[in-house]
């Protein structure tokens, strides 16, 4: 699928990426990767764990500088992640730390959101009183609320179980589809990506590199078993190839 | 069943006072009541909350300075390596300076004033509180600092509400242990060089040999302090750590 609406929302050409580890020797974490997203386009990036998925999103998110290559954003360059972990303050309730991070959000628009997250009834509760799920749907809430031109989810549903996966995709995709979104999701599962994408990148063990691209047809729709056994197959023929 | 058992343990104390006086005579240990009795006469007199309130007053201006430049100083050395570096060899030769050389030398060089001796106080508490917060601003967490960025926090709200919690239980450990020991080094100070104040009265009285006298102003202070710790210290802890689950 080509960029939707001509202007892209993030260039990214990475040559090559290594870190020094503690022995002194290097590391390398990330081979050649290149992809553009257009406006409102929801792409993901899939690999085996530790293949390098979170390095690439610190490196687009300007966390971490030290790489060969360049990244590209919007000019305004308004990033919202949703970390792996939630990365709340604690001692701050849950509508503080929204509110923090997104001071120029209206009631309206952060009582829809809590309404959607079904965090309506948690607004004063403090992080630590949360569960993992809810803590996942507060730093989503943050990061939606933030209004970002380039939101990134690094492995958003890991360690909750299926149920709540479900539940929280739902919710997810109701946003993104309310609010369209230009969104990059990081994650090892194929189909957290199927169910989310209209583009998958699959990348190959340490070091990465993107060894297929493949677009995904009525994104975020109900699918029969069927269907998406065609897709998966498609998707593990491609990376036994890579 | 809390007040009981402290209301219990004062008792204890009073009585173990009672006895050592009776032991070794007033004249080395005066009684409870003969220090009660003293603690209302200078009471009724003014010369009490006079006293206190200078000395108070002397307690508060050492603390507040030592507290700021101390956090400041703390923060700058926990978190940009270079000041560390620079900064630490100062920071202990300070650590190691005796009180009284700081004193001496304060009133040495800038005459017996009131200035000289609430810089020799804040500088005895100053380098305790930077060793404090540097270990509070190096046990920062870097995975909200990325948060804070990534969203664009401005630079006070990120000190506010990013920094300042994290270091909220260092603070207090520096607050706690700075009152007892700013309040101490008032009292040498004002034995040195100040025509005024709990260390002064304990000074006279300490010529005259008067020991209910030093009891009375040293119990006076103490229960002020006390008063402190319980009206304004608990409660800033209580406020600051709000947000922790309470153990059931």
């Amino acid at each position: 699928m080509s960029p939707a609406g001509g202007s892209s929302r993030l260039d990214l050409h990475i040559k090559h990426k290594s870190y020094r580890v503690a022995s002194g020797a290097r590391l390398h974490v990330l081979g050649e990767i290149s992809f553009s997203l257009g406006n409102g386009e929801v792409a993901a990036v899939v690999g085996p764990s530790g293949c390098g998925k979170t390095t690439l999103l610190r490196i687009i998110m300007g966390l971490d500088q030290d790489f060969d290559g360049s990244v590209v954003l919007p000019a305004h360059g308004r990033l919202g992640i949703v970390f792996q972990e939630p990365r709340l303050l604690p001692w701050r309730t849950v509508e503080e730390n929204v509110r923090l991070a997104a001071p120029q959000a209206g009631e309206a628009t952060l009582s829809a959101l809590f309404a959607t997250l079904g965090l309506s009834a948690h607004r004063r509760h403090y992080p630590g009183e949360l569960s993992l799920g809810l803590a996942r749907r507060v730093s989503l809430a943050r990061a939606f609320a933030f209004e970002p031109e380039l939101l990134a989810l690094d492995e958003p549903f890991v360690s909750l179980d299926a149920a709540l996966v479900e539940r929280l995709r739902a919710e997810l995709i109701e946003l993104v589809t309310h609010r369209p979104t230009t969104t990059l999701l990081v994650t090892h599962s194929l189909d957290e990506a199927v169910g989310l994408a209209d583009r998958i990148f699959l990348l190959s063990p340490s070091p990465a590199r993107v060894i297929a691209e493949i677009p995904i047809e009525r994104p975020r729709s109900p699918r029969s078993a069927a269907e998406l056994a065609v897709i998966r197959e498609k998707l593990r023929a491609a990376a036994a190839n890579g | 069943m809390n007040l009981a058992l402290r209301l219990g343990s004062v008792a204890f104390l009073l009585a173990v006072w009672l006895a050592g006086s009776q032991l070794v005579g007033p004249q080395l240990l005066p009684s409870p009541q003969t220090v009660a009795v003293a603690i209302v006469h200078e009471a009724r007199s003014g010369a009490l909350a006079f006293n206190l309130g200078v000395t108070l007053l002397r307690v508060a201006a050492a603390f507040t300075i030592a507290m700021v430049f101390g956090t400041v100083i703390g923060l700058a050395m926990g978190r940009i390596s270079v000041i560390d570096r620079l900064a630490d060899p100062w920071l202990v030769i300070l650590l190691n300076l005796p009180a009284l050389v700081i004193i001496v030398l304060a009133y040495v060089w800038a005459g017996l004033t009131e200035v000289a001796a609430l810089v020799a106080v804040a500088l005895n508490k100053l380098p305790i509180t930077i060793v404090t917060v540097r270990e509070g601003a190096r046990a920062l967490d870097p995975s909200l600092d990325e948060m804070a960025s990534v969203f664009r926090m401005s630079a006070w709200t990120r000190l506010r509400h990013v920094t300042m919690p994290q270091l909220a239980p260092y603070l207090a450990a520096a607050i706690r242990s700075g009152l007892s020991l700013v309040w101490k080094i008032v009292l040498i100070v004002e034995l040195l060089g100040r025509p005024n104040g709990v260390g002064f009265e304990i000074g006279v009285a300490f010529q005259l040999f008067d020991v209910t006298r030093i009891l009375a102003y040293a119990l006076s202070f103490v229960i002020v302090m006390l008063a402190i710790e319980t009206f304004l210290v608990q409660p800033f802890e209580r406020h600051v750590s709000r947000w922790r689950i309470k153990p059931a």
